[in-house]
């Protein structure tokens, strides 16, 4: 059953019999049909369009052109034109990524181990705030994401309460602040960092902690030596499932923030693209993000990466 | 004393973390009773107005449908040919294995704004009108990753030996798949389909890349944000929450008597 059928045929062939080796290979070939229409479609539809991605992020604007009109080029100076212009931006959004997936992980650690260790013979309760778990889900990212700057408007209850309260100056925001916009990044990808550490900490035996507790490990060790190595995967894939979708995002910069603290990568892609139409300066700067959203990744995955992740 | 500060310390920032996520949803259905007019903005008074008369903007409702028949077509192909890839990914090896790992984990990896622009830049090269379309085959490209993941984690944890016994009883592979493996794959297929739904009927950033002027809910009231969002979007919001809790809460009973149902039988 085991046997690999991807080493090179013949190598293998003498050890098994004819009828074998048929039925092995019309196996493979049946897997083949079956992935083939889903790959292509990748291949089609995301490996090609970054392939054309990168080869519009070289195109030229020929002198006397209209708006929009490039020619195919290999102008590599597009780069460093966008890049001079709006590192700010890049880096603004890879540092409100972290910070609100920092903050994800902070709210989002004691969730997952409520529900999944304090309330695990608590059915109805565990399943009534499972349920409160995916529930943003269900509802609009961007009417949330509204209600939110309602919320925190300026003639809103919390502003005027925390101005009551002098912890917010006479005349300051909530809204059109950094902070409003990392908050809303924090609120919006907070189940992705919830749901897959209370999958790993559903899975974790109760019984590690009650023997920790015997071995004289005081809860802050017993947490530190046990629970937390154990739901490493689950943090290691939250952590990432929080950080890219952030890092892109631009829905939360653009009703939250809307200012020029707290523009982000995605507002300035989508502005290149629509509103100032360069397409070669909007694709440059897709293309600076995605790798250097992978290369973090790459190098987060060998830092603290786990075999369990996929 | 520690112990105890300890103990009730993560029951407390859960429970204030609950509260947090559930904050914005609440003020969007309090409002969904808002006697507003046409900007939602601060509270008018209460009224059932919206909620009998939820197309009472008319855009909202066209936005709606749209929305609808997207995640449902966008689910229905990303659903078809995930499960497919998923399936054919665990049980069978086959060349360029390694190629088509790497063609599933990226687009996982690559945030929306960039998927959206390459999907543009790929419209625009074909020459492609963008609407219906194309924004039906950028969902399938992103829900796809998703649906392979979920049933792949699915069909990696089925337990081999109810295949062999379905065989041992001289059941054909093709009876053993129906009757066997795919029931089994079958709750974790209807979560992919479902999360695939959410996420095409939510999605912004994508769509508003492919979209063209074909409107969707989420555009609808991105673009009506500037301006006041009609109350009537919080009535579409809300209902869709609730219908969606409605299913989730079914589907938790209905396994629940399934199995009580089993425990008694045994």
């Amino acid at each position: 059953m085991s046997t690999p059928v991807m080493t090179k045929r013949g190598k293998i062939a003498d050890l098994r019999s004819k009828e074998e080796i048929k039925a092995e290979r019309k196996k493979g070939r049946t897997g083949l049909y079956l992935v083939l229409p889903g790959i292509i479609g990748l291949l089609l539809f995301f490996a090609l369009p970054v392939l054309v991605l990168l080869s519009m992020s070289l195109y030229t604007r020929p002198p006397g052109a209209e708006i929009g009109e490039f020619v195919p080029s290999f102008q590599i100076s597009n780069y460093a034109t966008v890049l001079s212009a709006y590192w700010p931006e890049l880096l603004r959004s890879f540092w409100f990524a972290l910070i609100a997936t920092v903050l994800a992980l902070l709210i989002g650690y004691p969730m997952a181990y409520l529900v999944a260790v304090r309330l695990r013979n608590h059915g109805l309760l565990k399943g009534i705030l499972l349920v409160l778990l995916i529930a943003p889900f269900f509802s609009s990212f961007i009417l949330r994401t509204q209600a939110w700057k309602q919320i925190l408007a300026d003639e809103g209850f919390v502003a005027q309460s925390l101005k009551a309260l002098a912890l917010l100056p006479p005349d300051g925001h909530l809204t059109a602040t950094p902070f409003a916009v990392v908050a809303g990044l924090t609120y919006n990808f907070l189940p992705f960092m919830v749901l897959p550490i209370y999958a790993n900490l559903d899975r974790l035996d109760t019984r590690l902690l009650e023997a920790s507790g015997d071995l004289y490990a005081s809860p802050a060790t017993t947490f530190r030596k046990v629970t937390l190595p154990l739901s490493a995967p689950g943090v290691f894939a939250g952590t990432l499932l929080t950080f890219i979708p952030a890092a892109g995002d631009y829905i939360n910069a653009a009703l939250l923030g809307n200012n020029r603290n707290t523009t982000m990568i995605g507002q300035v892609i989508d502005s290149r693209f629509f509103r100032v139409i360069d397409y070669p300066g909007a694709a440059a700067l897709s293309f600076v993000l995605m790798l250097s959203i992978l290369i973090l990744v790459i190098i987060y995955i060998r830092r603290f990466g786990t075999k369990e992740l996929m | 004393m520690r112990h105890k500060i300890g103990r009730w310390i993560i029951p407390a920032i859960g429970g204030l973390a609950f509260i947090y996520l559930l904050v914005p949803i609440a003020y969007i259905f309090i409002y969904s009773f808002n006697d507003a007019g046409r900007t939602n903005l601060e509270w008018r008074g209460f009224t059932w107005g919206n909620w009998l008369n939820p197309c009472g903007a008319p855009a909202v409702c066209q936005a709606l449908g749209n929305s609808l028949q997207i995640g449902v077509v966008a689910t229905v192909i990303a659903t078809a040919l995930g499960t497919c890839v998923a399936l054919g990914l665990v049980r069978y090896k086959f060349r360029f294995r390694n190629v088509s790992d790497l063609l599933i984990i990226l687009p996982l990896a690559t945030p929306e704004v960039v998927l959206g622009a390459a999907l543009l830049a790929q419209f625009l090269n074909l020459g492609w009108e963008l609407g219906f379309t194309t924004i039906v085959i950028s969902h399938v490209v992103f829900c796809m990753a998703f649906v392979i993941v979920t049933v792949r984690a699915r069909v990696s944890a089925l337990d081999p030996t109810l295949e062999e016994a379905a065989a041992d009883l001289y059941a054909n592979p093709r009876t053993t798949f129906w009757k066997v493996t795919f029931p089994l794959l079958l709750p974790g297929i209807i979560a992919a389909a479902l999360l695939s739904f959410a996420m095409s009927f939510d999605d912004f950033i994508i769509t508003n890349f492919n979209s063209g002027n074909y409107e969707t809910f989420p555009k609808f009231i991105y673009v009506a944000a500037t301006r006041g969002i009609p109350a009537q979007a919080n009535v579409i919001g809300s209902a869709m929450f609730i219908l969606a809790l409605l299913v989730v809460v079914i589907g938790q009973v209905l396994s629940y008597r399934k199995r009580r149902a089993v425990e008694k039988a045994q």
